[in-house]
């Protein structure tokens, strides 16, 4: 118990006193998460619009099939990413392998199937007169996507921080294609698992504490949405 | 010159249809009232010519354009018209901004956009609103949003889907002056569809009675208020007055009619024999205490039933043969003494009469 406190206090201290390493992972797992994010949103919400406002046979099925990649493991697409991108793999020629590039393109796969399903309930949540009243009055099939994607402007912004969330908060396939190199692919997650298994509990401490604080962040700014 | 044909459209979404065989014109300067009552299929008649839904079958020329066919240009033939819809949607965003969407998406300039919104907004008097969110405002408000937002692109063709349904008088009054301000200063060809035949009466040149699905007929108010096509018609435009009869005699075109028992004189082009319905609209009844001398051929005694004050005008129910709704101002009821039980005189000419075959 004594030692824990010790090393609470150590963390605090590594904390207030902006210590580099700290630092520089959670800045790596912020910059990693915002980008894939803002990638994996560029795809999703013109996806999900045309998604949305098409027919076509089989849309029921791709929606169950969206919300079924909802949860899949990182793992599975860690293994996946990183068959691609070994040196033996389709991609390997690319040498992405162990670097923060790899790391992007495998969150945005994980994170595409949450940020599709939900951009597309989120486009389901507007009412339908919405989009009609504004096709009516001589919107062309884009612009009147464009003002149900404004009314939905909430549930979609939801929809982006749930898939950050996600991303930012995944280990295991920033561990197995990142490879959690010091000074390049190292983020709060990979640094948290490994310094606990090293032993270095009051580094591990000091990152568990950035990570649930800005996670608690993001959960209180998605609250906040839901409430409009 | 037409600018909106319908050639045998038709729509049904379950297996009855809502709309069948409907062959509308509407020439260009046209104010059409569709007037009919709940569940005819107005709205469905408006969003097919709004291009909002697919017809089952036949045709909608748009000035000359085959709108069914390949290449059909809907979205340029939409930005020739605005719709107003029955429980318009506004946006969630400024009065201004809903106002300017319409010119937005049609690529105006900034500058005239903010004019053109100003004076439309001006034209339905919100424009003091204009910064407020329009999802903050009344009923009657938002309906003029909506109506603001619609003329605002300056539309060849106005769509309007009952635009003063379920308003407060004054603000029934206010969207009516509007409506008639465009119609007068605009070339604009108005749809309207309406189940208040007043309104019809008053904004509109040409009217067109949809019940069931079908349009049953269509002239000016003055042939549609005249001269009812079926009995269906006459209740709808509120003949209140429908006798069943037979022709048994004929002079000239006046015909000599027998109803139950008693004998209307009438002016009808049908032969004798022939089963009619006899209409006699309620305001081209006379009521006297004693059977003056008038010019007016059919006088009947009776008495009345009941009298019962709506608006500004006694409804007085009598009886002279045949049952008989006349109306009369509060003023002469009460110099006249017109409650139930009293026995009057009703008078009617034979023009104030159509007749039709039944
Ligand atoms: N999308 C739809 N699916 C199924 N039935 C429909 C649909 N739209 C309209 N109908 C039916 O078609 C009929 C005509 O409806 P419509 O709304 O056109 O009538 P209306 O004349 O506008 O009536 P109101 O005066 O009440 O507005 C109704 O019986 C309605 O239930
Ligand atoms: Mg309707």
């Amino acid at each position: 118990m004594e030692e824990l406190w010790q090393a609470l206090g150590k963390a605090v201290e590594l904390l207030v006193t902006f210590d580099a390493e700290v630092m520089e992972a959670s800045g790596r797992s912020l910059a990693i998460a915002a980008t894939s994010c803002s990638i994996t949103a560029f795809i999703c919400l013109p996806l999900g619009s045309l998604i949305h406002f098409s027919r076509f046979r089989g849309k029921r099925l791709l929606l169950n099939i969206i919300q079924t990649f909802y949860g899949i493991p990182t793992v599975a697409i860690g293994l996946m990413v990183f068959v691609l991108f070994s040196s033996s793999g389709p991609l390997g020629g690319l040498d992405l392998m162990f670097t923060p590039a790899v790391m992007v393109i495998g969150q945005v796969i994980l994170v595409t199937p949450l940020m599709l399903g939900l951009t597309i309930s989120a486009l389901n949540g507007v009412d339908k007169a919405i989009t009609e009243t504004a096709v009516s009055l001589g919107a062309s099939r884009f612009q009147a996507a464009i003002i149900t994607l404004k009314h939905a402007r909430y549930a979609v912004l939801t929809a982006v921080i749930m898939g950050f969330s996600r991303a930012f908060a995944e280990v295991g396939l920033a561990l197995m294609v990142g490879g959690n190199i010091k000074g390049a692919t190292r983020t709060l997650t990979t640094a948290i698992s490994l310094e606990t298994s090293k032993g270095d509990i009051e580094l591990a401490l000091a990152l568990g504490i950035v990570l649930i604080l800005i996670a608690l962040i993001i959960s209180l700014t998605l609250n906040r949405l839901q409430q409009r | 010159m037409a600018i909106i044909e319908t050639l045998s459209l038709g729509q049904k979404y379950g297996r009855q249809y809502t709309l069948k065989n409907i062959n509308l014109r509407v020439d260009a300067g046209d104010v059409f009232a569709l007037i009919g009552p709940t569940g005819a299929g107005k709205t469905t008649l408006l969003r097919l010519l709004n291009l909002l839904e697919k017809p089952f079958e036949g045709s909608i020329i748009f000035d000359g354009i085959n709108t069914t066919g390949p290449n059909s240009h809907y979205l340029e033939i939409r930005r020739r018209m605005s719709f107003v819809q029955q429980k318009p949607v506004v946006f969630d965003m400024s009065v201004f901004g809903n106002v300017a969407c319409g010119l937005k998406w049609r690529h105006e300039q900034s500058e005239a956009i903010k004019q053109r919104v100003e004076g439309a907004l001006n034209l339905v008097d919100l424009i003091d609103y204009e910064n407020r969110n329009a999802r903050t405002l009344s009923g009657g408000e938002a309906q003029r949003v909506a109506i603001a937002r619609a003329l605002v692109t300056e539309p060849e063709v106005l769509l309007l889907d009952e635009p003063t349904a379920n308003l407060d008088p004054n603000s029934i009054t206010k969207i009516e002056e509007v409506l008639a301000h465009t119609i007068a200063e605009q070339t604009i060809t108005v749809v309207m569809a309406t189940h208040d035949m007043s309104q019809g009466q008053y904004l509109a040149n040409k009217i067109g009675v949809l019940m069931n699905g079908k349009l049953l007929q269509t002239g000016s108010p003055d042939d549609i208020f005249s001269s009812p096509i079926s009995r269906e018609v006459a209740e709808f435009v509120g003949i209140e007055n429908i006798l069943d009869g037979e022709i048994v005699d004929k002079d000239g075109n006046l015909a000599t009619i027998d109803v139950n028992g008693t004998t209307i004189q009438a002016i009808s082009d049908y032969a004798i024999g022939e089963r009619v319905y006899v209409f006699i609209r309620p305001e081209d009844i006379i009521l006297t205490l004693a059977q003056d001398i008038t010019s007016a051929r059919n006088t009947f005694r009776g008495r009345i039933v009941k009298a019962t004050l709506i608006g500004p005008l006694f409804h007085i129910k009598a009886y002279c043969g045949f049952p008989l709704l006349a109306v009369v101002t509060r003023r002469s009821a009460q110099e006249l003494g017109l409650i139930a039980g009293r026995e009057i005189y009703a008078s009617f000419k034979a023009t104030a009469i159509h007749t039709i075959k039944k």
